[in-house]
């Protein structure tokens, strides 16, 4: 219960301001740039923009910078700040077919057509500390001739043998579900899920896919394909009664291939899963992969008896604005609430003891 | 989805396409090389607002709601009496502005416009592709197989 309670205002005007003092930190060290969080800090940018659903690299390194580097106040911050706009519409789907690679491999052929390119990864480093790189300038990248710019997706490459599902459609004339418009309506179609894990909390995914993976909702995955690199957004101007484009973003994509599954009518085919993610998210890319692939279960008529196939469950908590919301208003004031439990708990004890005293 | 569109709107669309994707200090440049820039008068904005972007499950799917991007637009009747419309991700007010005088100006002055703002725009970013797809190509995984024994 909530009652209204004066008081405080002073107080938080004051916090407030020791806050702005604390972000700041020492004067003697010199205050951060947006453009030094966008280019040094980029992965935190991407998550920010890629959970706060949002892209626009500058606004994410400024709630970052607002948010003292927490990550889930940035977007929580971004996801306010986008209720500020106006909505232009929806663009024509991306074609991660057409991207611009920067990073493409597979787990599941070793000689792709288009190659595989490890690009900037963490992979294959010793995770060892390196205090050199502390205000040194990096090495140029090297570079190499590069051959066909466009690579085919691994999964089109299976897909033309027959022997993986396809893409995922849904029924024609279905309309696209956007969460941001309408309330959550359980069962949910795919759309509408891809949506929400697209904008759900990296950590809780990564879990979820985890649990998969040691036997909760087994799925039996391998990474077909990651692909990271720029897309075009293509934006349908009704003035001019053509589409064009509004410039690039940068996405990932995870094609996670998983086992057969058949019927009396359609031969055993791999099963599939699908990561699209703002930004260099690699491993949100994947884990949401592995989620999609659970949450499809009740489609392949596969048990439900694990937490990631349970897409009430899943899609309900997966939003960490959402959650923080929940549990942090437990610290707001329950001044009443409280009152009445403690009244409860006094009546409940005077029983106790008098029960006692008559024995 | 829009059909077949004509040679001139497909023109248009190159134009509107590059100056959408140039750096805003390097379209700024261009603008302010060109000189003579005609008045013009605002129709609508400029102003920022948000476009949904889509994905499609699986790569080629069915559409869904990716995220959202931040978005500038302006349209302006320029001088002469020619409409032009400039879109842009961002929140560079500036640029969706300067995008739709240059896509009004380019409809008298389509060569021109072209030769000394478009090409040059496209040449550059061109560049820039071949630069990171080349950085990229280095990292290409050149796999060998270990000579291995009789058995």
């Amino acid at each position: 219960m909530y009652v209204a309670v004066k008081g405080g205002e002073a107080a938080i005007a004051n916090a407030h301001r020791l806050l702005a003092d604390r972000r700041r930190g020492d004067r003697a060290v010199p205050a951060l740039r947006l453009d030094q969080i966008v280019e040094q800090l980029g992965l935190a940018v991407d998550r920010a923009m890629g959970e706060g659903s949002l892209y626009d690299r500058e606004l994410a390194a400024l709630a970052l910078l607002q948010a003292r580097g927490d990550l889930i106040e940035a977007i929580f911050l971004v996801r306010a700040y986008r209720t500020t706009l106006p909505r232009f519409g929806y663009s024509e789907p991306i074609d991660t077919g057409a991207m611009k690679i920067e990073r493409r491999i597979s787990a599941t052929f070793k000689d792709l057509p288009g190659g595989q390119m490890l690009g900037p990864t963490f992979d294959y480093t010793h995770r060892l500390l390196d205090p050199s790189i502390v205000g040194e300038d990096a090495e140029v990248p090297a570079t190499r001739e590069a051959e066909e710019s466009r690579a085919p997706r691994v999964t089109d490459l299976l897909g033309r043998q027959g022997l993986i599902e396809p893409d995922g459609e849904l029924p024609e004339g279905h309309e696209v579900g956007d969460l941001t418009r309408e309330p959550l309506d359980f069962p949910l179609n795919r759309d509408l899920r891809l949506q929400a894990l697209a904008r759900g909390d990296e950590g809780f995914l990564l879990a979820l896919g985890y649990s998969t993976q040691r036997g909760y909702g087994r799925t039996h995955p391998f990474v077909g394909e990651i692909r990271i690199g720029e897309v075009e957004v293509e934006f349908d101007i009704p003035e001019l009664g053509f589409a064009v484009s509004l410039g690039r973003v940068r996405v990932t994509e995870c094609q996670m291939v998983n086992q057969f599954k058949g019927s009396a009518t359609i031969p055993p085919q791999f099963t599939r899963g699908y990561g699209l993610v703002f930004g260099q998210a690699e491993r949100k890319a994947m884990a949401m992969s592995l989620v999609d692939r659970a949450l499809r279960a009740k489609e392949f008529g596969e048990d439900i008896v694990a937490p990631a196939q349970d897409e009430e469950f899943v899609i309900s908590h997966s939003d960490n604005v959402q959650a923080t919301g929940f549990v942090e208003h437990l610290k707001l004031p329950h001044y009443v609430d409280f009152q009445a439990e403690l009244d409860l708990i006094r009546r409940m004890r005077a029983e106790f003891e008098g029960r006692e005293a008559a024995e | 989805m829009m059909s077949e569109i004509s040679a001139e709107q497909s023109a248009r669309k190159r134009a509107l396409d590059v100056l959408a994707a140039a750096p805003a200090k390097a379209l700024a440049e261009r603008w302010a090389a060109f000189g003579d820039q005609p008045a013009h008068q605002r129709i609508r904005g400029p102003e920022t607002g948000l476009v949904m972007v889509r994905g499609r499950a699986g790569g080629g799917g069915a559409p869904f709601n990716l995220g959202e991007a931040t978005v500038s637009r302006a349209s302006v009747r320029i001088v002469t009496g020619e409409i032009g419309h400039g879109y842009c991700l961002g929140r560079d007010l500036d640029k969706a502005e300067a995008i739709a005088v240059i896509d009004a100006l380019r409809q008298r002055e389509m060569a021109r416009v072209d030769a000394e703002i478009i090409e040059p725009l496209e040449a550059l970013m061109a560049a820039g592709d071949e630069k990171r797809a080349e950085e990229t190509a280095a990292t290409r995984v050149d796999f060998f197989t270990m000579v291995r024994g009789d058995n």
